[in-house]
């Protein structure tokens, strides 16, 4: 094409094109090598997107054969007892999995309390104070904690926590699953904190509000339902966890009374019925799962619904 | 405005004239605990390395390269583990990276929005589903019917290979390379897509402008500019891969041989930790143990890093 | 948002975060001291967990005061967890070995409470009854005898349909009790055996699938024509797997069922420690791969009040519990060694 006309250029004289454009003229129908070159590229631009769509339908079909299971084998055991009962010995119908699932909240409550601080705090350090440098190693220490494989933190745990004090207790469950959250929180506080506009600090600063309190205020208050989620996430991540719980926790068959004592959680209960023998436990092993899939699915759609309009489209320079 | 980029010096960096004690008091709590981060790698590095002291010390070097795993001769090497827990990585690569680029591409920039943010949402919820319910339904579902349909057809027709030669059982390095890439699908995925989305709108519409398809649009001025970052992301499924648990411990057999086919059962550095960890009955036993959990830190750490690396220039989001 | 008021917007902040703390506070705090019941861990064995978890449902129905708290992590758990003391009592399928007892903080006894099979399942279309022999056995799991239609299983089994299919060897990824039992007896009938892999609760083994827990193994059994692997006799009910009749030490074919177990157990030399072993033991009608189970208890309780309520479930279960054992496929003590294990657990002193 001409730039300066935006008209097609003429062909150069003998070549294909223009014997081709003179047939064309004279009414013979024949395609011209860049008519057919135009028309494979669109073939190419619709093979490539069947194939993308198809890739995307095979990534998506584990997920719809793994609901589709856990759902037919788990609804026929889910009622009212399993939300309310002990588990009971092989062979007695009617037990159920209620200190599995208040324990995995108590857990989850306990990691919180431990992590939640730490992350924050240390998130809010990654955004607002340091240096470049420093910071860098920071966040790098942190992804690598990230990485750590979530059977290593039990057996730190339990060489940490659990010989020392002579016992599984719910508080070595609820430090295990702790530490695996502070650096995701660490992570996904500091980002949410530098969507804070850099407008609201300054004016706060003008204002002569000290900066801690600039801080905790008005940078924290802004960002807070950004951190909410990410904190809704890391917890919905390690409420799945099992293998960290099977040397620090430990697991409960009754009601945990004391957080020095072994406590029930969801995916240890899930796990070890898993493995029995017993069509019954099988049952309530799947049932298990699906309140567990439940649990952590509402999760994420209410941190979907909430951050909707903070989906960032392609980041445009200014 | 500046851009929310990792490489972005500190927002409020400016001191008062009058240095509150409040001031010195919140910045010092805050810099203790993101300390901590530093404080756990080293408290798990060391945890590690204090419990593998005895069999660092009875074998030293040689457990890396020893294949024998007898915990009654009290004779342990880890290379079948290493080999295990590499090639199951490598086969859920395979297997994960061209359909989490392509559905990436597809959910970047071939789909309408609400598309997108459907589709996204159930990928994301992919990536929640623990690892047990994962393993439960590879071992009662996957494997069976792997066992009575894919593999007889891969070794009708490529049984000439070694690869695909030897019996079938069903749990198998295979399986379990597939099942690690069902877990790590939705974390390279969700990457890719950032980076592909973090590509300048200018840059797609100069390509649109000069008449290009929208493939073409996706391969000259996207992917081009991606392609450091998509390596990134793929190295950080691959860190994932290493460490996954519960659900390979199902479906991979459990065999500690380096296995000589696809079909044939194999063993990975944390399947073996978490089967005899509670197991382990004497020091030396659970030491070689420790020191299994010292290996697959090192070789995570590695991956990670090295991932981290190449996705340093490109702006990170926010992802687990 | 906005920011009016500096001070009074301060002491709201702080008031909230106050209340907020205060309900964390109690919400942990709070039921932790309402009830006064105790808890006793346990950890060990799957092999006798069925049984147990019956026994410690019972047993919370007769003293409401206190409640047991079992986790079946494995035999080598079990031994493991008691020696580090991080749980009230252990139990295990496999005796303690001796460097290990010696290494214990304390005096550690071992109470046997029942006694169980560990039989041979198979998967193999078309055939019923599998009969097998010690040697025969252990080939098989040596990768000697590889395939079903082999000319000595044929000898063992004369008129019955073996197919020509390849043998798979499924056994547990895991370590475990009924391991150190199966192992036991293989080492016992081969000295090949006792060679290549020899007895413990964790083996090296020469081939095979490794499958986790008694359900992996019955699992992947259940599911796979041609394959054979050994699991304990509630398992192989409770699935519906075809066991196999193994050859005592008198020379019978035996099925295994409580029957044949209590007849191996009423057979059983046990010594002071009563660390015994079960296999092959004599009589007619004897199964001979069987093994009794532990409850590893310190001699010593360092704490008063739970070593009493220890000691009574103990004394319990030794002679009321024994009621519950045949239902779920255990056989219980007979006589004269239930009298010697319990005038051994009045030593227990608290």
């Amino acid at each position: 094409m001409s730039l300066k006309t935006g008209l097609p250029l003429p062909a150069p004289p003998g070549s294909p094109e223009a014997k081709a454009e003179t047939l064309g003229r004279a009414g013979v129908g024949i395609d011209s090598k860049q008519e057919s070159y135009h028309r494979w590229r669109n073939v190419k631009n619709g093979l490539v997107q069947a194939v993308t769509c198809l890739c995307t339908l095979a990534v998506l079909l584990p997920l719809a054969l793994v609901f589709n299971h856990v759902l037919k084998s788990g609804l026929s055991a889910v009622n009212l007892t399993f939300f309310t009962g002990l588990p009971k010995p092989v062979g007695e119908p009617g037990g159920g999995m209620a200190n599995a699932i208040v324990g995995t909240f108590e857990l989850l409550g306990l990691a919180a309390l431990l992590g939640v601080p730490v992350g924050v705090c240390g998130g809010i350090f990654l955004a607002e104070y340091g240096s470049t440098k420093l910071n860098w190693w920071i966040r790098f220490a942190a992804d690598v904690l990230n990485g750590v494989p979530s059977i290593i933190w039990g057996m730190v745990v339990y060489a940490l926590v659990v010989v020392p004090r002579k016992g599984f207790s719910a508080w070595a469950g609820g430090i295990v699953l702790g530490m695996i959250i502070v650096p995701l929180i660490m992570r996904t506080s500091e980002e949410m904190l530098r969507l804070v506009p850099q407008g609201y600090r300054e004016a706060a600063l003008a204002l002569g509000i000290s900066q801690w309190r600039t801080l905790v205020q008005i940078v924290l208050r802004t960002a807070l339902r950004g951190i909410t989620t990410g904190i809704l996430l890391a917890l919905a991540r390690v409420a799945g966890e099992t293998a960290p719980l099977l040397f620090t926790a430990f697991g409960n068959r009754f009601w945990n009374h004391s957080l020095n004592d072994p406590i029930a959680a969801l995916p240890l209960q899930i796990f070890s019925y898993a493995i029995s023998p017993y069509e019954d436990w099988h049952r309530q092993a799947w049932a298990g799962a699906l309140v567990l899939l439940v649990l952590v699915a509402l999760v994420n759609v209410s941190v979907r619904l909430l951050t909707r309009e903070r989906s960032n489209r392609g980041r445009l320079p200014l | 405005m500046k851009l929310a980029s990792a490489e972005a010096p500190p927002l409020s960096g400016r001191k008062l004239p009058e240095s509150h004690v409040g001031d010195q008091a919140f910045k010092g709590l805050t810099f203790g605990m993101a300390l901590a981060v530093f404080g756990l790698v080293i408290l798990v590095g060391y945890e590690l390395a204090n419990g593998s002291r005895l069999a660092l010390h009875q074998f030293g070097w040689h457990f890396l390269t020893s294949t024998d795993w007898d915990p009654v001769q009290e004779q342990f090497g880890a290379l079948p583990f290493i080999f295990g827990t590499l090639a199951s990585s490598v086969i859920a690569l395979f297997i994960a990276v061209p359909l989490s680029l392509g559905t990436a591409i597809f959910l970047s920039e071939l789909a309408p929005l609400w598309v997108q943010q459907v589709l996204t949402f159930f990928i994301e919820l992919l990536a929640a589903v623990p690892s047990v319910i994962l393993g439960l339904w590879g071992i009662f579902v996957m494997v069976p019917w792997l066992r009575e349909h894919p593999f007889p057809w891969l070794r009708q027709v490529f049984g000439f290979l070694p690869l695909f030669s030897g019996p079938i059982y069903g749990v198998s390095l295979l399986a379990g390379g597939i099942i690690i890439a069902i877990m790590i699908v939705p974390i390279i995925t969700s990457v890719s897509r950032e980076i592909l989305r973090s590509v300048p709108g200018l840059e797609r519409e100069a390509a649109f402008a000069l008449g290009a398809t929208r493939w073409e649009v996706t391969r000259v001025a996207v992917l081009s500019h991606a392609k450091r970052g998509l390596f990134g992301a793929v190295i950080l499924g691959l860190g994932r891969a290493l460490g996954e648990t519960m659900a390979v411990t199902m479906v991979i057999g459990n065999r500690p041989e380096i296995a000589k086919s696809l079909f044939a059962p194999s063993y990975t550095l944390a399947s073996a930790v978490a089967n005899e960890f509670a197991e382990a009955t004497t020091n030396l036993y659970l030491s070689a143990l420790f020191e299994l959990g010292l290996v697959l830190l090192g070789v995570t750490v590695l991956v990670n890093a090295l991932a981290r690396l190449l996705l340093k220039t490109v702006a990170e989001p926010a992802f687990q | 948002m906005g920011v009016e008021g500096g001070e009074s917007l301060m002491i709201t902040i702080k008031q909230r975060w106050l209340g907020g703390a205060a309900i964390a506070f109690l919400a942990l705090a709070g039921p932790t001291r309402l009830c006064a019941q105790m808890l006793i861990n346990g950890a060990g064995a799957t092999f006798p967990y069925p049984l147990y978890s019956k026994w410690f449902d019972e047993y919370a129905r007769i003293d409401p005061s206190v409640r047991f708290n079992y986790q079946s992590i494995g035999s080598g758990g079990g031994q493991k967890q008691i020696l580090a003391q991080t749980v009230d009592f252990g139990a295990s399928d496999g005796p303690m070995s001796d460097a290990n007892l010696a290494s214990a903080p304390a005096k550690l006894l071992h109470i046997p409470t029942v006694a169980g099979a560990v039989v041979v399942t198979y998967n193999v279309p078309g055939l019923v009854g599998l009969k097998l022999d010690g040697p025969t056995l252990a080939d098989i799991f040596l990768g000697n005898l590889t395939s079903w239609d082999d000319r000595r299983l044929g000898a063992l089994n004369p008129g019955a349909k073996l197919p020509k299919m390849d043998i798979v060897v499924v056994h547990r990824s895991d370590g475990s009790g009924t391991t150190y039992i199966f192992t036991d007896y293989l080492s016992s009938v081969s000295q090949d055996w006792e060679r290549k892999a020899g007895r413990n609760t964790s083996v090296k083994w020469p081939i095979g699938l490794g499958a986790k827990g008694n359900e992996g193994v019955a699992g992947q059994v259940k599911q796979m024509p041609g394959t054979v692997g050994y699991v304990e006799l509630a398992y192989a009910h409770q699935n519906s797997l075809p066991t196999a009749a193994i050859k005592n030490a008198d020379g019978n074919y035996v099925t295994p069922s409580v029957s044949s177990v209590t007849q191996a157990l009423a057979a059983a030399k046990a010594g002071e420690d009563f660390r015994f072993s079960m296999n092959n033991d004599p009589g007619s009608k004897s199964y001979p791969i069987a093994g009794a189970t532990w409850l590893l208890v310190y001699e010593r309780q360092k704490d008063p009040v739970k070593g009493k309520k220890l000691v009574e479930f103990l004394n319990w279960a030794l002679t009321e519990g024994q009621e519950l054992a045949a239902p779920l496929d255990y056989a219980p003590l007979p006589q004269n060694l239930q009298a010697r294990v319990l005038e051994r657990v009045k030593a227990i002193s608290y």
